[in-house]
C-alpha cells in the first residue's frame, strides 16, 4: 500500500535521480544515493491516530520506510523500551534521562534488526535470493538470523577478531560467515567488490540506500514514546556514522508532517577514542574526515576507521548546537558497569561508549543538566563479554551452611532473627 | 602498465571493461592516463583539477592512497589500482 510513496532514490551531492534500484552511490559522482519520498501523498494518507493503533513494531511508521506494499522480512522488529532512566539521571546530576533500549530488539538485540528488515524486504522485492553484510558483529547475526526466518542465502564478512559471541551469533543461523584478516575497511571494500560482482543482495552495499532508512524508525519510537516530542539531547553511538543522520531526519519528518513541534534537538556522537575519526573532525573543525588506519577500542562494534557517513555526521552535530566526544575503554568499562548497576541494563561495550560520552558531556556543560537527553543504546552486553569478564568480581563459592553464609556477609545471628519474612 | 580496475557501475564509461591498463609513475599520472582513455570517468572521478571526489577512494594494490601520498603515490607496472566507492558499510 505504500509503494505510491517512494519516488526512487537521489544523490545527495549532485542532485541525480535514480529508479528504485539495488545501487548506493551516483555513477555521476561517488555521491551517497538517498530515498526520496512523496511526504504530501504521505501527509494525505496517514494520520497519527491511526498510527497509533497498530501493533508496537517499527512497521508501525511503514509509510515512512522505503518499501513497497507490505514488509516481508523482520515483522516483529522494533518496539523496543524507551526506559525513564531516574537512578542514572541522579548518578549523573540530571533532570530528565531516558535510555533507548535497542539492547532488546527482535531478534537478534540491536538495532540492526531495524536496518535489516528493511533490506531485506526491499531485497525480496527486487528479487533477490541471495544476500550479505559487511560486519563489525551486529549485522552479521541480525542479517543470518533475518535471512535465515526469510529463507535467504546469507554471506556474513566480518574482521577475523570479533568476539566469539557475535561470530557464534552469526553462524547458528545456517550462514556461511567468512572472517577476513584485517579490519572493518579491509572487509568493507572487499564487499563493496562482491556485491557487484555476483549480483547480490548486500544490505550495507547496493541496499544501502534502503537499510539505512530503517534506523528511522528508532528516532520515531523516541518521539511517539516522549509523548509525540523530541528530546532536547541525544546521544548517539557512531560507527559509520549513519545512525545518528536517520534519528533527527526522522524527528525532521515527524515535523514536516506536523506531529511534532519544530525539532531543536542537540545532536551528539559518541565513539571510543581508539577509533575516532568524527568525533576528531568535529573537534578539529575538519572539513573531510581523516580515517584511522588502526582501530583499537575495545567497543569493536564502532571500530570503523574510515566511516561512510563521517562527514554528515560532524556537519549535522555541529548545525544542531551538538558535539563529538570519545573516551576510552576505561571509561566504556565503568559506564557499562553504571548502566547496569543503576538501570539493570546490560549494554555491550558501544553502550558504555555511548554513556560515558553522555557522562562526560554533561560534565563538560555540553548537555545541559535541566534538559531533556535521550541515551541510544545499540547493543547487547551478553555478545561482548570478553570486554568485561576479567573486571567483573566473579562469585565467592561457600559450603552450603548457614554459618559459611553469615560468615561471608557479615551478619551475626541475633541480626538475622531480627530480620523480616522470609528469615 | 598498472592495471585499474573499475566498479560495475561505472563500466559503461570505461568501454565495459573490468580492468583497465593505464600508464603512469604515480597514481596521479595512472588515472590521468585511464581518463584520457576513457574521457566520460573524468567527471565522475574528479571534482576539479588534481582533486578527487570525496567520495571516491583509491587503492594501490591493498592500501588506500590517503595512507600513503594520495594521487603522488607511486606505482609500479605490476600494480593494481582500485577505485571503490567510498559510501559503503557501517
Amino acid at each position: 500500500m505504500s509503494s505510491e510513496f517512494v519516488r526512487g532514490l537521489t544523490c545527495r551531492l549532485c542532485g541525480k535521480r535514480y529508479p528504485k534500484e539495488a545501487l548506493n552511490f551516483c555513477t555521476e559522482d561517488f555521491g551517497p544515493l538517498e530515498v526520496e519520498y512523496d511526504y504530501e501523498a504521505i501527509g494525505r494518507s496517514l494520520r497519527r491516530e491511526t498510527l497509533e493503533r497498530r501493533p508496537r513494531t517499527m512497521w508501525r511508521y511503514r509509510e515512512l520506510l522505503p518499501i513497497d506494499g507490505e514488509p516481508t522480512v523482520g515483522l516483529q522488529v522494533g518496539g523496543t523500551p524507551l526506559v525513564k532512566a531516574n537512578r542514572l539521571a541522579e548518578a549523573l546530576g540530571v533532570r530528565e534521562l531516558y535510555i533507548k533500549n535497542d539492547a532488546v530488539n527482535y531478534p537478534s538485540l540491536s538495532f540492526k534488526d531495524r536496518v535489516v528488515a528493511v533490506a531485506l524486504s526491499k531485497a525480496v522485492e527486487l528479487g533477490f535470493d541471495t544476500v550479505g553484510c559487511a560486519s563489525t558483529g551486529n549485522l552479521a547475526g541480525s542479517v543470518a538470523a533475518n535471512a535465515a526466518a526469510a529463507g535467504l542465502e546469507a554471506y556474513v564478512l566480518i574482521p577475523d577478531n570479533l568476539e566469539q559471541g557475535k561470530v557464534l551469533g552469526a553462524t547458528i543461523y545456517g550462514a556461511k560467515v567468512v572472517a577476513i584478516s584485517g579490519n572493518y575497511d579491509h572487509v568493507n571494500r572487499l564487499c563493496s567488490q562482491i556485491a557487484f560482482r555476483f549480483g547480490w543482495g548486500f544490505v550495507n552495499v547496493n541496499l544501502r540506500p534502503f537499510y539505512a532508512e530503517g534506523s528511522k524508525s528508532m528516532g520515531f519510537e523516541i518521539a511517539e514514546d516522549l509523548g509525540w516530542r523530541a528530546p532536547d539531547h541525544i546521544v548517539v553511538p557512531m560507527a559509520g556514522g549513519s545512525l545518528i543522520g536517520k534519528i533527527h531526519k526522522a524527528f525532521k519528518e515527524l515535523e514536516g508532517l506536523g506531529w511534532i513541534d519544530p525539532v531543536c534537538t542537540r545532536m551528539f556522537g559518541a565513539q571510543a577514542t581508539g577509533c575516532n575519526p568524527i568525533t576528531n573532525a568535529v573537534k578539529t573543525d575538519a572539513k573531510r574526515i581523516k580515517p584511522v588506519r588502526d582501530p583499537r577500542t575495545i567497543a569493536k562494534s564502532l571500530a570503523i576507521g574510515d566511516p561512510a557517513d563521517g562527514f554528515f555526521a560532524s556537519k549535522l552535530m555541529k548545525e544542531t548546537g551538538g558535539w563529538g566526544e570519545d573516551v576510552d575503554d576505561e571509561a566504556i568499562i565503568d559506564a557499562m558497569k553504571l548502566l547496569a548497576e543503576t538501570e539493570g541494563i546490560w549494554a555491550e561495550t558501544a553502550g558504555g561508549v555511548t554513556l560515558a560520552v553522555t557522562r562526560t558531556l554533561i560534565e563538560q556543560g555540553k548537555i545541559d543538566r535541566d534538559g531533556s537527553t535521550v541515551v541510544c543504546i545499540t547493543g547487547n552486553g551478553l555478545k561482548t563479554q570478553e570486554a568485561v569478564i576479567d573486571r567483573i568480581a566473579r562469585p565467592p563459592v561457600i559450603r552450603p551452611t548457614l554459618a559459611e553464609f553469615e560468615s561471608l556477609i557479615g551478619a551475626s545471628p541475633a541480626e538475622a532473627e531480627l530480620a523480616p519474612a522470609g528469615a | 602498465m598498472a592495471k585499474v580496475s573499475i566498479p560495475t557501475p561505472l563500466r559503461p564509461s570505461a568501454g565495459g571493461q573490468a580492468t583497465v591498463e593505464a600508464a603512469g609513475s604515480t597514481v596521479g599520472e595512472v588515472l590521468a592516463d585511464l581518463t584520457r582513455q576513457h574521457p566520460d570517468l573524468q567527471k565522475r572521478l574528479f571534482a576539479g583539477e588534481g582533486q578527487l571526489h570525496q567520495y571516491v577512494n583509491v587503492f594501490v594494490n591493498d592500501e588506500d592512497i590517503r595512507f600513503m601520498d594520495d594521487l603522488d603515490t607511486p606505482v609500479k607496472e605490476t600494480d593494481e589500482v582500485g577505485i571503490i566507492p567510498a559510501i559503503a558499510g557501517g
